[in-house]
């Protein structure tokens, strides 16, 4: 009999606020530790929190755009553990009334089509510091830069049936918060990150019990991981043994995972209401300004490049992959209108590729959308050739140059007019009069040759298609 | 001059008959020759002090006098201030020096007070007698044998025996009404959100208010003018509330038209007879200044002291956590490991009220016990409210004793935390209900000071202060002062 696999996915997301959470501290990534800290994020006696706005109005529209149910009353709790990083003993957050519940993302995969995952709810919370053991001796140092920035944490139903959909989920899900603004959502900065329950069962049954998989600090990671345990938990339980509910903490180097128990045994958190912070109230007026402020969505700029501009699928999902994407594409659209698909396949397999190379972003391209559509205008006007083309590409990239300069300057001009390729062809019958006898006596393929031939006496100059029609009728004799 | 009025020195300021160099100087002399009988103040720095008068006078000459220009305050140990220590009477938060000021003590600066130093307080501001101090005890200038109330009892003391004209404090069950009661003194608690508590070592968040402890009506109305107001660093302190004329409301002399209301709860068996007595004397004569006496009912009071000890410890058990010895405070020797570090560090640091108060509120948050206790709390404490709301239908304020008994011997109740908990019956569903209150004396019982308690609305301490105004300027309780103090002529 089969398993079934049911996983639910908790991802912490840093709120791309300039300022923290409850002071006016600073979020910089890479700061010199314990530089931003202020009486309130070090936990100093009588300092008291101030809720940031931003991180509420980014919280809402992250809940907007999964078709959440926005709470206009909710609230915040303390969550009491001691840990020196935690530097008042107790975390902010909201226990029981949060924010954002009951939203969804919708995701594909080969296995099993289109599903809808259920987002239970995200509620805002503070990050902690961060606690450095290794290289030292005997002693633990605490930065406390990170302490109080502002975290959403975005808790899914238990709807996944396998790492391939848990992976989906968290790509379309990270797609989105960065097209949303809300996060920078770097996974190596901490900023996006996932903890992954996990449980087995026979189809039909009740869930099994459930594992918590931690410390999973990218896709590849978090599907080995949510694989690893799959087949833990499988040969468990075939053993005749229990699944023992624990948190387990990935080891990406030794490809395993390691029980938590002992370490962070059945914790009780003592929520209560933090009395510091009122209730947060939001109007149903902000709620509607943060809407109408709502930028498009991955999934309806995927609907309008395909529709707008004539896109395949696939085009249109790899341009829409990030907001510096698409809006590069639409930037090169404007200034080459004349041919949006030529635009996406040139970005899409030439620029993509050759930045790939070059290991830059999109938003890192030497070649800017503008120079790009000069490009494409001398495609389009048949002063180059797609060959020719991409060799101006890479001098593009390589020089900084533009595509006319380089033209112009490598004498890349395509030969159109007829006369000086007639003279060509002719240069090329002549010396080859076996093929001609040969393709006129019915060799039809030898036809390529020609062409073949001719492109490489103009130097990849002469327009391919006059090339064609010409050489037809000079063969014709 | 030592047991005059912040208002009388005010005036003698204004008329350049004294300075606030001599003020500072007399009350500065005055601690130094009675505070080791009192045991008042935990920390005072003369020349600090004497450097503000000093300052306070040049600003005086340079561009005339602010709210409170040259007036000693003395400060409660539980306000953060950047000269000297803040220790909240507690051993774990030894060496600490905090690098703010409390938003009330920028004020108070502000308006060109001179502070005069911390003053004693119970551990955490956890207890009625002072006793819990890490400093040792409080005495009470009226009997020295005696605790004179707490938390703030230092405060109390001090502005009793006139080692200071004012000082401020914090109430969170009574911790200001029930000392002031105890030693014969005036105290305000204001309505919750009315005074910022940022800078305010939190003892129960939902329940803490800073408020002045005078040796009249108006001084206290003066001071609480002086640090109200919306404070856009605590989210609690409230943007709207209704600004007063907090000096104006003093003014009244009579009480006609006012409807006092009087709680049958608030006056039961168990209460000293003395004390008892006095009240109802006062209140007979709040009759004859034109009052109208209403016998009202608050039902729930019973559960009032129940809740607040679960609340209240429930909020401490967590504010107390960052006392960690981490990153401040104190720190056991040679810790093994993180855990003994943590618990060391607090078992030395924390004295017992303050683990008991801890250890009650993590049980009562506890998985299991949370719906039993903190719910079950908080569902008393709207029923309080709903209890004062409808009173506040039929009466303008309302008036009780402070405390049932008056202030008992060293000692007397530190084996019996219960019996202790129940000195503070009175005071505690006035902060359940964040209400403003406000404790005068009206009588002795047995040579020792009692109290009366006025209870108004939210936000109407006007109308506490105007009773309480009235009531004063027809009688002399607040003119009299203990012996040994220089104070008897």
């Amino acid at each position: 009999m089969s398993w079934e696999v049911v996983i639910g996915l908790e991802v912490h997301c840093q709120i791309n606020t300039d300022t923290k959470a409850f002071c006016g501290c600073s979020t910089a990534f890479g700061a010199e530790p314990n530089t931003q800290t202020c009486p309130v994020c070090l936990g100093m006696p009588g300092q008291l929190p101030v809720l940031n706005a931003l991180a509420v109005d980014k919280t809402i529209l992250t809940g907007l755009a999964i078709d959440a149910q926005i709470n206009l009353e909710s609230k915040f709790d303390r969550k009491n553990y001691f840990y020196p990083d935690l530097p008042k003993g107790y975390q902010i957050s909201q226990f029981t009334i949060p924010l954002v519940e009951h939203g969804h993302i919708d995701i594909t995969t080969k296995g099993r089509g289109d599903r809808r995952i259920g987002i239970t709810r995200i509620h805002m919370e503070e990050d902690a510091g961060k606690s450095m053991h290794e290289g030292l001796d005997a002693v633990s140092h605490i930065d406390l830069n990170r302490s109080g920035i502002p975290l959403m944490e975005i808790v899914s139903e238990p709807d996944m049936r396998s790492s391939d959909e848990a992976i989906a989920y968290l790509k379309n899900l990270h797609q989105l918060i960065r097209f949303l603004g809300v996060s920078g959502a770097d996974m190596e900065k901490g900023q996006f990150r996932c903890d992954a329950n996990i449980s087995v069962r026979r189809p039909g049954e009740p869930f099994g019990t459930r594992t918590e998989m931690k410390n999973m600090n990218s896709f590849r990671f978090i599907k080995q991981a949510i694989d690893y345990e799959v087949m833990r938990q499988i040969e468990v339980i075939e053993d005749g043994g229990k699944v023992i509910q624990e948190s387990r903490l990935w080891d990406s180097v030794k490809n395993e995972s390691r029980s938590m128990r002992g370490k962070e045994e059945a914790n009780d958190y003592r929520y209560f209401p933090e009395p510091d912070l009122p209730p947060l109230r939001v109007s149903q007026e902000r709620v509607d300004a943060i809407k109408a402020g709502m930028p498009e969505l991955p999934h309806q700029l995927r609907e309008r490049f395909e529709k707008e501009f004539g896109l395949s699928a696939y085009d249109a999902d790899v341009l829409t992959q990030t907001r510096e994407l698409s809006n590069w594409y639409e930037a090169l659209v404007a200034a080459h209108p004349a041919d949006p698909k030529r635009c996406a396949n040139w970005m899409a397999n030439e620029l993509l590729g050759r930045l790939k190379e070059l290991n830059k972003d999109i938003e890192h391209s030497p070649v800017s959308p503008e120079a790009f559509g000069k490009l494409m205008d001398r495609m389009g006007d048949n002063t180059i050739s797609g060959k020719i083309a991409k060799d101006v590409l890479d001098a593009m990239i390589e020089s900084g140059k533009d595509a006319d300069t380089i033209i112009e300057e490598k004498g890349l001009k395509q030969v159109t007019d007829t006369g000086s390729i007639d003279a060509m062809i002719q240069e090329i019958l002549d010396a080859n009069q076996g093929q001609v006898e040969a393709y006129r006596g019915g060799k039809d393929k030898l036809f390529g040759f020609f062409v073949g031939q001719v492109m490489k006496a103009s130097k990849g100059k002469a327009n391919p298609a006059v090339v064609n029609q010409r050489l037809k009728e000079l063969l014709k004799g | 001059m030592p047991f005059s009025s912040l208002s009388h020195i005010q005036d003698r300021l204004n008329h350049g008959e004294t300075t606030a160099i001599e003020v500072a100087k007399l009350y500065l002399d005055r601690i130094t020759e009675h505070n080791k009988t009192l045991n008042a103040f935990v920390h005072i720095d003369d020349e600090h002090v004497l450097a503000q008068a000093k300052a306070s006078d040049t600003y005086r000459a340079e561009h005339g006098a602010r709210a409170l220009e040259g007036l000693p305050i003395a400060i409660k140990d539980i306000f953060c201030t950047q000269h000297g220590p803040t220790r909240c009477c507690s051993k774990i938060l030894e060496g600490f020096e905090a690098p703010y000021d409390a938003h009330v003590i920028t004020k108070l600066k502000e308006a060109g007070a001179v502070l005069v130093g911390k003053t004693n307080m119970d551990e955490f501001a956890m207890g009625s007698s002072n006793e819990t101090s890490a400093f040792g005890a409080c005495h009470n200038p009226w009997d020295t044998s005696r605790i004179p109330g707490g938390s703030s009892g230092g405060s109390a003391s001090a502005v009793a025996a006139a080692l200071t004209p004012a000082a401020l404090g914090t109430d969170t069950g009574g911790s200001i009404r029930q000392p002031a009661s105890l030693t014969g003194i005036t105290g305000l608690k204001p309505t919750y959100g009315r005074v910022s508590r940022r800078g305010i070592i939190a003892f129960a968040s939902s329940l803490d208010q800073a408020g002045p402890m005078t040796r009249n009506v108006k001084d206290a109305a003066m001071i609480t003018s002086v640090i109200s107001g919306h404070d856009a660093g605590d989210a609690t302190s409230v943007a709207d509330a209704p600004e007063l004329d907090w000096l104006g409301a003093c003014d009244k002399k009579d009480m006609k038209g006012l409807r006092i209301g009087v709680p049958k709860e608030y006056f039961v068996e168990g209460m000293d007879a003395e004390v008892r007595a006095s009240v109802e004397n006062a209140l007979k004569q709040c009759e004859d200044l034109g009052a109208e006496l209403i016998d009202i009912s608050l039902p729930n009071t019973n559960l009032a002291v129940a809740a607040y000890y679960v609340i209240a410890p429930s909020e401490a058990s967590a504010n107390l956590s960052r006392y960690d010895s981490v990153r401040f405070g104190h720190r056991c020797k040679n810790p093994e490991d993180l855990l003994d570090m943590y618990t060391r560090s607090r078992d030395e640091g924390f004295g017992a009220e303050v683990k008991r108060r801890i250890l009650t509120g993590a049980f009562a948050l506890s998985s299991g016990y949370y719906d039993a206790y903190y719910l079950k709390a908080q569902q008393v404490r709207t029923l309080i409210s709903q209890d004062f709301k409808d009173a506040f239908e039929k009466v303008d304020v309302i008036a009780t004793p402070t405390s049932p008994i008056t202030a008992f011997k060293l000692g007397e109740k530190t084996d019996d935390p219960l019996t202790m908990y129940l000195s503070d019956i009175y005071t505690i569903a006035v902060n359940l209900a964040g209400l403003p209150g406000l404790s005068q004396p009206c009588g002795f019982a047995e040579g020792l000071p009692v109290g009366l308690q006025w209870i108004a609305p939210a936000w109407r301490e006007d109308v506490l202060l105007g009773a309480a105004a009235a009531y004063e300027a027809a009688t002399d309780w607040h003119t009299k002062v203990p012996t040994g103090f220089g104070g008897e002529s």
